[in-house]
């Protein structure tokens, strides 16, 4: 479904990426983990289209993206959940989901897939007329995935979902987002909670100082020592 | 009596005033908002919109209110011009003055009040209404009104046609999703590219929605007021103290800030002298810089808070 293709990636002169391919299976769950600066939410912006790659490619159902603008890809089907949500604070949380049915057949079911997301997040359904900015952070990062959720994505990209929530919260988007692949969508998803990740991941990657330097099943990698020691604090 | 009824006639000429301040302002303030940037040639824009009326009326006696549908036309393109080809540019090329986009405003402000005196030379000129003085007092509807106000057609027209285009835009911005895309652009632009928002777009259209609007308020003012080439910069600094007062970038904000000085300046103008409603006006931008840095829309936001 989704192929990243030896792709290094530059902030100006610095190259945070180097040489990064791997690949995302229809229908599976597949996790990128990290320390912090590895370069995920950089491999995640690139597939969004916010970064250029400098070198290698990004190929989403075998089209070439290189050539898509960022506006474009959400058409193609998949959409981005960005680190620290990144809501419109401003608007209300149905403003915020309006703005994930832009264009086409999402906004054409906007009505329906509301429902849908409603359903999902009865909490949001709630809130629907209060401001984003002033939701807690559990409600916002519901509203950050039921907004991305309204695009009707073939693939949904996360981007450390579990961020600042406390445990029980943890587990409940944890939920959602198993339930949201048992629905038929892909998830590429970038973890610290790398014991709950690597528990609902079917493929994992390792990511350090920019390289790939792993990857495997999400229970292999549970058990290999290198992950355990590193990630784990086992 | 008489101090009653020349509070009250401030009032209402200081609302009027602001309702049609406001939509200076709010187009001032869209573009700040979507762009980062203040547009220094707003009232530049706006004094081509008076004279495109202008010309307009004593060309083909086409009326500066029906001017609206050719001048805010006509800006909406000029705006959009002006972005895609000179300010995105510039956006784009690191400069040594990090301000530079404003700079370049100020010049395209500087060129078009050029433009408007080689052509127009510097007189004063005035279109010469029908209406323009007539006037409604309230004592020839309310025989036993105790003060006697009144209100010109011109000034209540204007008003009213400014209260209405505002609110249309509130409406563009606040259930349409190409409004809705304009202000997500504002407050987040990555966010809005991912959800499918054509961003460099949105710039381009608010540019050109905020020169339409300016030209609008161009249009709206040409029946109450006379024009000449360097009338502009006045309103720069009028849209740009309402823009600060706002809050910069909020519309609800300008929209308040521009009744604010309306009415503020009405007042100066009243109880301290004709001549003093500009520094009334410098007093309140300076009060709302040191007392309410966060502009009106602060105000709103703790309301909302509580
Ligand atoms: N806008 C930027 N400009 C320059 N360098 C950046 C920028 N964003 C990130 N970097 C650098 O790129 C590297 C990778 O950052 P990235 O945000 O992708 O890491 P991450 O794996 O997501 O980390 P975290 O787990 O902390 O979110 C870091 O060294 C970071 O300092
Ligand atoms: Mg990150």
């Amino acid at each position: 479904m989704l192929e990243i293709r030896n792709m290094d990636v530059f902030y100006g002169d610095v190259q945070v990426i180097w040489d990064v391919s791997f690949q995302v299976k229809p229908r599976e769950v597949t996790a990128l983990i990290g320390t912090n600066g590895a370069g995920k939410s950089t491999t995640l912006k690139t597939i969004a289209g916010l970064l250029r790659p400098s070198n290698g490619g990004i190929f989403f159902n075998a089209e070439d993206l290189s050539t898509v603008p960022a506006f474009q890809r959400i058409d193609r089907g998949m959409v981005l959940c960005p680190e620290a949500r990144r809501l419109f604070i401003e608007m209300t949380v149905e403003e915020n989901l309006d703005m994930g049915s832009l264009r086409g057949r999402a906004k054409q079911q906007r009505r329906q897939t509301k429902d849908m997301v409603y359903e999902l997040f009865p909490r949001l359904k709630e809130r629907r007329r209060q401001i984003a900015g002033t939701l807690s952070g559990g409600e916002q990062q519901m509203a950050a995935i039921g907004r991305g959720l309204m695009s009707l994505p073939q693939l949904m990209m996360f981007d450390e979902p579990s961020l600042g929530l406390a445990p029980i919260l943890v587990r409940e988007i944890f939920e959602v987002i198993r339930k949201i692949q048992a629905d038929g969508t892909t998830v590429l998803i970038v973890e610290q909670n790398v014991k709950q990740t690597l528990a609902i991941a079917d493929r994992a990657y390792v990511l350090e100082h920019g390289r790939l330097v792993m990857q495997g099943r999400g229970q292999d990698l549970l058990n290999d020592p290198h992950v355990k020691s590193a990630y784990l604090g086992m | 009596m008489i101090k009653l009824e020349i509070f009250l006639q401030t009032l209402i000429q200081g609302l009027l005033l602001g309702g049609l301040y406001s939509l200076i302002g709010v187009g001032m303030t869209i573009i700040m908002g979507v762009m980062k940037i203040i547009n220094l040639a707003h009232g530049e824009l706006m004094m081509v919109a008076m004279y495109i009326a202008y010309v307009l009326f004593t060309a083909f006696q086409i009326d500066p209110y029906f001017s609206i549908l050719i001048a805010a036309p006509v800006l909406f393109f000029l705006g959009i011009a002006l972005q895609k080809y000179l300010i995105n540019p510039v956006l784009r090329v690191e400069a040594i003055i990090p301000e530079n986009q404003v700079i370049l405003t100020v010049g395209i402000g500087m060129v078009l009040a050029n433009l408007a005196t080689i052509i127009f030379q510097s007189d004063y000129r005035q279109t010469p209404l029908s209406y323009a003085s007539k006037t409604w007092y309230l004592q020839d509807y309310w025989k036993s009104s105790p003060v006697d106000l009144s209100i010109t057609a011109p000034w209540l027209v204007t008003f009213l046609v400014a209260v209405l285009i505002t609110l249309g835009l509130w409406f563009f911005l606040a259930r349409t999703d190409m409004g809705k895309s304009i202000r997500a652009t504002a407050q987040d632009s990555e966010a809005a590219m991912i959800m499918g928002v054509n961003v460099d777009r949105m710039r381009v259209i608010t540019f050109g929605l905020g020169s339409a609007l300016v030209g609008a308020a161009g249009c709206l003012f040409i029946p109450i007021y006379y024009i000449y080439p360097d009338i502009g910069g006045q309103f720069t600094l009028i849209s740009f103290v309402i823009t600060i007062l706002g809050g910069l970038g909020s519309t609800v904000g300008a929209i308040l800030g521009g009744l604010v000085l309306g009415l503020f300046e009405s007042l100066t103008a009243t109880y301290v002298g004709m001549g003093w409603a500009p520094v009334g006006r410098f007093a309140i931008f300076v009060a709302a810089l040191v007392f309410l840095p966060g502009g009106m829309a602060s105000l709103l936001k703790s309301k909302r808070m509580k």
